[in-house]
């Protein structure tokens, strides 16, 4: 049966299409082959997404090595949630990438975006298929190695120093994880995810133990940029070319949201009482930081593009803050949000694409009367923006509505004003944006010059997506409880 | 979700949408017939069997729920949304109708929701219609004081909406007491939008920066829909009894002193809206019906006095009242339509205002709240002082200004004479009126005791206008804020009441001027150049993460 490979065909298939687009080499076969293999993901993902049964786990055993001894893929409702993410937003991004790149990168360098794009897919689609500790390393550093490559492919100087700064930290924070995961393996004997939960319970309370919780903690916060460990992110995705900012902001950070929540839920969770451990209150305390400090940040940026990934930065912390309230609400914001940030950010910075295309800045002083001239831009900016600020009938609002019923199911109600009220923060920053588009006068040529369609649909698609996800919610949030309940519940 | 389709606020509010990308006749028609449309459809929701529901986020919403206030207030919202299009159809800027028609379909659809969840949705757009409208004239730094306001507002509404649903399970909009948090906070949020104490501000602030018809629209809902939440939500509370008798005084002072014709009209909004708040703090059926029923009508004449001095602004592109003068020779029928709408404001019998702001004062008797009702009446008089005379006497009487400006073009003279002669109808056949209202009062208004006091009361401080008229002509030229009322009054409490007043005025500015000082501070940590705003080198990345790790393994093993 076809269907009982879909797992394993759901990580291979972007990683082989790598090497056959190395050696075709032609850029429109080449992003032929890559929007090919995105867009059957996104199928495949869809198809595990449904098959799921609820409460349950599709099981793969590679090579038909049975679980403990073999690697295992376990697809369950939280690994399909982030395939279908992931696999989304790389089909509508590659869509998008052809008219992109073009502009942004070199013609001689398109095959190697492309196969380092599906690359990074194969390792993030990974990420979330395997039940394999190790396993999961290694794809988090075939996501992240390409990632570095595709950071810097663009023309920009800028991106080589970005990339390898990001090159450099993103190796401190695997070599933490790596080292956390290795203690466990010491204290347990497995490196399956399930069976590490079991064997965890005789020696839950060692200090190997709660050094690797601490090690892959701080790794894995590192990946998620949690604040204060963000320095690396504003810096790659304003030096990267629009298409890989796009792609990286919905996709790699997430997947290392997931990878975290995996750990603390299914993995430590099982055995060990995270709240007598006090991680959360430390978690709570980041997570206001990475709001209130990011937040800000972004106001005073002078640059769009970093504007965006501060605002990610802050994004970061509502979702570690979901987690961190360590209730079913709280974790379904955490998923949700993955989901609804994951889109917002995506379709702002598919339309920055756009505007970096035709006015080739992304300088804030450079966007008066942006509107004039691409209207259709700057519409789609403010809609996402809404989204963004958490205005009712977005996406974003969802995610700040369970965000702060999860602060009063545990009684924060301070915590739940201080939801509210950084939202205000986003609306400033995104207000600024619409008094620069619309109601500055465009210095010098203000004929209008939309962006093609090519990203303009595309990028809108996302646009409608922010809206139709905070209105019809069954999917997106139904997906979310479910995936909640499965970390919640582990592997049992 | 096909009945959903037939939700009158959804219509106008897609409607509006509709009307921005279309041109010409087409346009004009479609302006006309939708609030039209969404009248029927107000009236057609009624029938409990049209009632839809609505699955979101583990809640059944009823966003078409209407009870006895919803269907006055959707109707009256209509009206408003018709009007209101019928005189901007020649409003050059062609963003301002379509963002008053989804401003007026989300009050509409405010004023249909049956529960929190819905409201809120409508009320965030509402904010949003709202800015835009006011945007669209070009007041950008107004208009983004206003939304931050209002956003503010959304905030505390949100806030307590959450609380609300998290500790009672139940997303109904019923009526509350205030006895948890949640209440007081979801009050807040009401009374912001209200224009109530210490953000009165706001309303003076932003509303005479819109266009010429711009401020028709903003006079209507915003303000009206927050007096609809508060007659269902908190009926009965002293403390907005309080409040509102501070909103009344507040605006006839700032009124009185106020030298632009749109100013003095919106420091008048706040007025007659304290009046309406008053009801819903004393809370008996009386008084909800009166509030009600005060909104209905005040709607209309307030937009009738809006469209009177829009037109003036229109033709002569001036609005301090030391500016104009002498109009009605050359345009009566700006004149009287200005003339009737003021005596509306009034409450001269045989006008609308009359026949429902006296409920308020009655209910207030009932109730036997003597200070109360004393407040009410010398408030009457007050009111004819600075809307039924000043406006008209110094638009279109007072010194002959020079101006020859004729009266507007057709469409606008027609939405001014329709809104007149409902002024005039409802004043003399109120029975209709009565009939929508949430109960059955039997108030009866033309009884000789009310009209002989009323006349009485605005007989004499009209009198007491005219009297201080020579008075006035010889120091109205220079300024009208500062100089000849307070000479009537006590020299020394009216300072003390300026100083209070100008410093609930100046909130706005002021945390504005001193938000340039925290700004700066930000800027200085949070800037591209700030501690936190720049970029770190790969070294302190490094050392924050043996911080991070070290306090994490300190927790755990400690």
């Amino acid at each position: 049966m076809i269907s009982a490979q879909l797992p394993i065909l759901q990580v291979v298939l972007p990683l082989l299409a790598a090497p056959l687009i190395v050696l075709f080499r032609h850029p429109g076969l080449a992003w032929l082959v890559a929007a090919a293999v995105s867009w059957c993901s996104f199928a495949i993902a869809v198809a595990l997404f449904f098959a799921v049964p609820a409460g349950g786990a599709f099981d793969y055993a590679l090579g038909s090595w049975a679980a403990p001894w073999g690697i295992a893929y376990r697809i369950d409702s939280a690994s399909a949630y982030v395939l279908v993410l992931v696999s989304l937003i790389a089909s509508v991004v590659v869509t998008y990438a052809r008219s992109s790149i073009a502009a942004e990168v070199d013609r001689d360098s398109h095959y190697l975006f492309y196969a380092m794009f599906v690359l990074c897919l194969g390792g993030l689609l990974g990420i979330a298929a395997t039940n394999d500790a190790f396993n999961l390393f290694v794809f988090l550093e075939i996501s992240s190695l390409s990632s570095y490559v595709l950071i810097a492919i663009g023309r920009r100087r800028r991106a080589l120093h970005a990339a390898f700064q990001y090159l450099i930290m993103g190796t401190m924070g695997a070599t933490f994880y790596v080292i956390g995961v290795g203690l466990l393996y010491l204290m347990t004997g497995t490196l399956n995810m399930a069976d590490m939960a079991e064997r965890l319970a005789g020696v839950s309370e060692t200090r190997p133990v709660l050094s690797a919780l601490a090690f892959i903690t701080v790794g894995l916060s590192l990946k998620i940029a949690l604040f204060p460990l963000h320095f690396w992110l504003p810096n790659a995705y304003a030096a990267a070319p629009s298409v890989v900012s796009a792609f990286l902001a919905g996709t790699a950070t997430k997947v290392s949201v997931y990878v975290l929540m995996r750990f603390l839920f299914s993995v430590f969770g099982v055995r060990l009482s995270l709240d007598a451990l006090h991680l959360f209150d430390l978690l709570v305390g980041l997570s206001i930081a990475a709001t209130v400090a990011a937040s800000l940040i972004a106001l005073f940026q002078d640059d769009l593009k970093r504007m965006l990934a501060y605002s990610s930065v802050a994004q970061v912390g509502y979702i570690t803050l979901g987690i961190a309230l360590n209730n079913a609400d709280g974790l379904t914001a955490a998923v949700i949000h993955l989901f609804n940030h994951g889109i917002t950010k995506v379709a702002l910075f598919m339309l920055v694409g756009g505007i970096v295309l035709r006015m080739g800045t992304t300088r804030f002083s450079d966007m008066a009367g942006l509107a004039r001239r691409m209207p259709f831009t700057a519409f789609g900016f403010v809609v996402a923006g809404l989204s963004l600020i958490g205005v009712p009938a977005s996406a974003g609002f969802v995610t700040k509505w369970y965000l702060v019923m999860a602060a009063l199911e545990r009684a924060h109600w301070w915590l739940a004003a201080l939801v509210v009220a950084t939202s205000l923060i986003s609306a400033l920053y995104v207000w600024r944006f619409v008094e620069m588009a619309y109601l500055r006068e465009p210095a010098g040529d203000a004929r209008r010059a939309e962006a093609p369609l090519a990203l303009l649909v595309p990028a809108w698609i996302m646009v409608l997506a922010c809206t139709y996800f905070g209105l019809e919610t069954s999917y997106s949030l139904t997906g979310a409880q479910e995936a909640a309940a499965a970390l919640a519940r582990g592997f049992r | 979700m096909t009945s959903l389709l037939l939700h009158p606020g959804l219509l106008l509010v897609a409607g509006g949408l509709l009307v921005a990308v279309l041109r010409g006749r087409t346009r004009a028609a479609v302006i006309l017939l939708l609030p039209l449309l969404a009248l029927w459809l107000v009236w057609q929701a009624l029938d409990p069997a049209a009632a839809v529901t609505v699955q979101f986020l583990e809640h059944t919403l009823r966003p078409l729920a209407p009870e006895s206030l919803s269907r006055l207030f959707a109707t009256i919202f209509a009206i408003m949304a018709f009007g209101g299009g019928l005189y901007a159809l020649n409003q050059a800027s062609r963003l301002e109708v379509p963002a008053a028609f989804v401003y007026a379909g989300s009050a509409i659809g405010a004023a249909m929701a049956g529960d929190l969840i819905t409201l809120f949705v409508f009320w965030e757009l509402m904010a949003i219609g709202s800015t835009l409208v006011l945007w669209s004239s070009g007041a950008s730094r107004a208009s983004f004081r206003y939304l931050m306001v209002h956003l503010f507002g959304g905030v505390l509404l949100m806030a307590g909406i959450a609380g609300h649903v998290a500790a009672t399970g139940s997303v109904e909009f019923a009526r509350m007491a205030l006895d948890t948090p949640w209440h007081w906070l979801m009050l807040a949020g009401f009374l912001v939008n209200a224009g109530a104490p210490p953000l009165s501000a706001w309303l003076p602030d932003a509303y005479p920066e819109a266009s010429w018809s711009g401020m028709v629209f903003l006079s209507a809902f915003t303000t009206k829909t927050a007096v609809y939440v508060l007659l269902r939500g908190f009926p009965g509370n002293e403390i907005l009894i309080w409040i509102g008798v501070f909103m009344i005084f507040y605006g006839i002072i700032y009124a009185l002193l106020e030298n632009d014709m749109r100013r003095i009209l919106a420091y008048s909004i706040v007025n007659q809206v304290g009046f309406m708040v008053t009801g819903a703090g004393i809370g008996t059926e009386m008084a909800v019906s009166g509030a009600a029923a005060h909104a209905f009508t005040h709607i209309i004449y307030k937009a009738l006095l809006l469209m009177s001095a829009g037109s003036v602004l229109y033709m002569t592109g001036k609005r301090k009242c030391t500016d104009l003068g002498g109009l009605f020779q050359s345009m009566p029928v700006t004149c009287i339509c200005g003339i009737i709408g003021a005596l509306a404001i009034s409450a001269f019998p045989l006008t609308s205002g009359f026949v429902s702001k006296s409920m308020v004062a009655q209910a207030a008797a009932d109730q036997h709240l003597l200070w109360i009702w004393l407040a009410l009446a010398a408030a009457s008089a007050g009111v004819f002082l600075h809307a039924g005379i000043k406006f008209p006497w110094f638009v279109f009487f007072q010194k002959d200004s020079g101006l020859r400006p004729p009266d507007p073009p057709a469409n606008m003279r027609a939405a001014m004479i329709l809104f007149a002669v409902l002024c005039i109808v409802i004043g003399v056949w109120p029975e209709p009126l009565y009939r929508l209202l949430p109960h059955a009062t039997g108030y009866e208004p033309y009884t000789a005791a009310h009209v002989l006091n009323q006349l009485q009361l605005l007989l004499f401080s009209g009198l007491a206008f005219f009297v201080m008229l020579d008075y006035l002509k010889r120091t109205l030229t220079i300024t009208l804020d500062t100089d000849w009322f307070y000479r009537v009054l006590a020299p020394a409490l009216w300072r003390a009441l300026c100083a209070a007043c100008s410093v609930l005025r100046r909130s706005l500015t002021a945390a504005s001027v001193g938000g340039a000082g925290v700004a700066e501070r930000l800027q200085r940590c949070f800037g591209p150049a700030g501690l936190l705003g720049r970029t770190w080198s790969t070294g302190a990345t490094a050392l924050w993460m043996m911080v991070l790790l070290l306090a994490y393994l300190v927790t755990y093993l400690s």
